[in-house]
C-alpha cells in the first residue's frame, strides 16, 4: 500500500460517509451529489485494487497477511456499488443514510487493511 | 423525523447488519482455513455468529416487505437471530475478559490474530456488535406495538 493514498482514501471515505448520513438524516433523498460521491470512493478502492497487485512486484512487500487483506479489500470494493444499486431502488432519504454507512464501512475497512499490510516486525 | 412508520429507519438496521454479516464472515473463513487448530473453539464461535449476521440481516429484510410472503415468521426469526446476538456478544464478551482460556485464546487483544468478532464486546468491530442488537431489539419491539396499535 502507499500511505499517501491510504489517508486520502480514508479521509475521502469518512468525509462522503458523514455528508451522506447528514444529508440523509435531515431528509435529502439520494441525488447526483450523493451518489456520485460515492462513485468515487468506489473508484479510489478500484485505484486500491490496482495498487495492491502492482505493489508487490515493485518491491512493496505487505509484512502482514496478504490473504486477510484481499478478503477485506474484496468485499470493501462491493459494497459502493451495492449502496448505489440500493439507493436507485429505494429512493427515500433513508437510502441517503445508507449510501453514508457504506462509504463509512470503507473508511473503516481501508484503515484496517493498512494495518493487515503494515504489521510491525519484531 | 418521517411519519411513514418505522419501516424507514429499519432499512439503515439492514445495512449495517449487511455489513457487519460481510465482515464477520470474511474473517472467520480466514481464521478457520488459515489457523483453525490455534484456537478452534473460539474460531467456531466466529464462524457462528456470522452465520446469525447473515440470517438476522434476511430476517431483518424479508419481515419488512410489504405484502411480502411469511412475514410474521421472518419476524420470529428476526426476533431469535437478534436476540441470540445480544446474549453472544454479552456471554463471549465477558468470557473473552474474565477467563480467555475457556474459549482457548492467549490474548484479550480485539485486533490480535485470535480474536473473534464478540471478543471484549465487539471492540474489534467499533462496539457495532454490542449496539446492534439493542438496537435491533427496540426497533422490532417498536414495529411491534405500530402494527398492533
Amino acid at each position: 500500500m502507499i500511505d499517501g493514498f491510504t489517508i486520502v482514501l480514508v479521509a475521502v471515505a469518512t468525509l462522503v460517509g458523514l455528508l451522506c448520513v447528514v444529508l440523509g438524516l435531515v431528509g435529502r433523498k439520494p441525488a447526483d451529489v450523493t451518489i456520485l460521491a460515492v462513485v468515487l470512493v468506489e473508484a479510489l478502492v478500484v485505484a486500491q485494487v490496482v495498487i495492491a497487485l502492482v505493489a508487490p512486484a515493485v518491491g512493496n512487500q505487505p509484512t502482514g497477511s496478504l490473504g486477510l487483506f484481499w478478503i477485506y479489500l474484496g468485499a470493501a470494493a462491493v459494497i459502493p456499488p451495492a449502496a448505489i444499486i440500493w439507493a436507485l431502488a429505494d429512493r427515500s432519504r433513508w437510502s441517503t443514510v445508507v449510501l453514508g454507512v457504506g462509504a463509512l464501512a470503507i473508511a473503516v475497512m481501508v484503515f484496517r487493511m493498512s494495518e493487515i499490510w503494515n504489521v510491525p516486525l519484531a | 423525523m418521517s411519519s411513514r412508520g418505522s419501516s424507514g429507519p429499519g432499512r439503515v438496521l439492514v445495512a449495517v447488519y449487511a455489513v457487519l454479516a460481510i465482515g464477520a464472515s470474511g474473517r472467520s473463513v480466514f481464521q478457520i482455513v488459515d489457523r483453525f487448530r490455534e484456537a478452534p473453539v473460539a474460531f467456531t464461535l466466529s464462524a457462528l455468529a456470522a452465520v446469525i449476521y447473515i440470517v438476522a440481516t434476511l430476517a431483518l429484510a424479508l419481515s419488512m416487505r410489504r405484502n411480502g410472503m411469511n412475514q410474521q415468521s421472518w419476524d420470529r426469526v428476526a426476533w431469535v437471530t437478534i436476540g441470540f446476538e445480544l446474549v453472544g456478544v454479552l456471554v463471549v464478551g465477558t468470557l473473552s475478559v474474565v477467563s480467555p482460556g475457556v474459549l482457548g485464546l492467549q490474548s484479550v487483544d480485539p485486533f490480535g490474530r485470535q480474536a473473534t468478532v464478540w471478543s471484549l464486546y465487539g471492540a474489534g468491530y467499533l462496539g457495532i456488535p454490542l449496539v446492534l442488537p439493542i438496537l435491533g431489539l427496540f426497533w422490532l419491539d417498536r414495529r411491534r406495538r405500530e402494527s398492533a396499535a
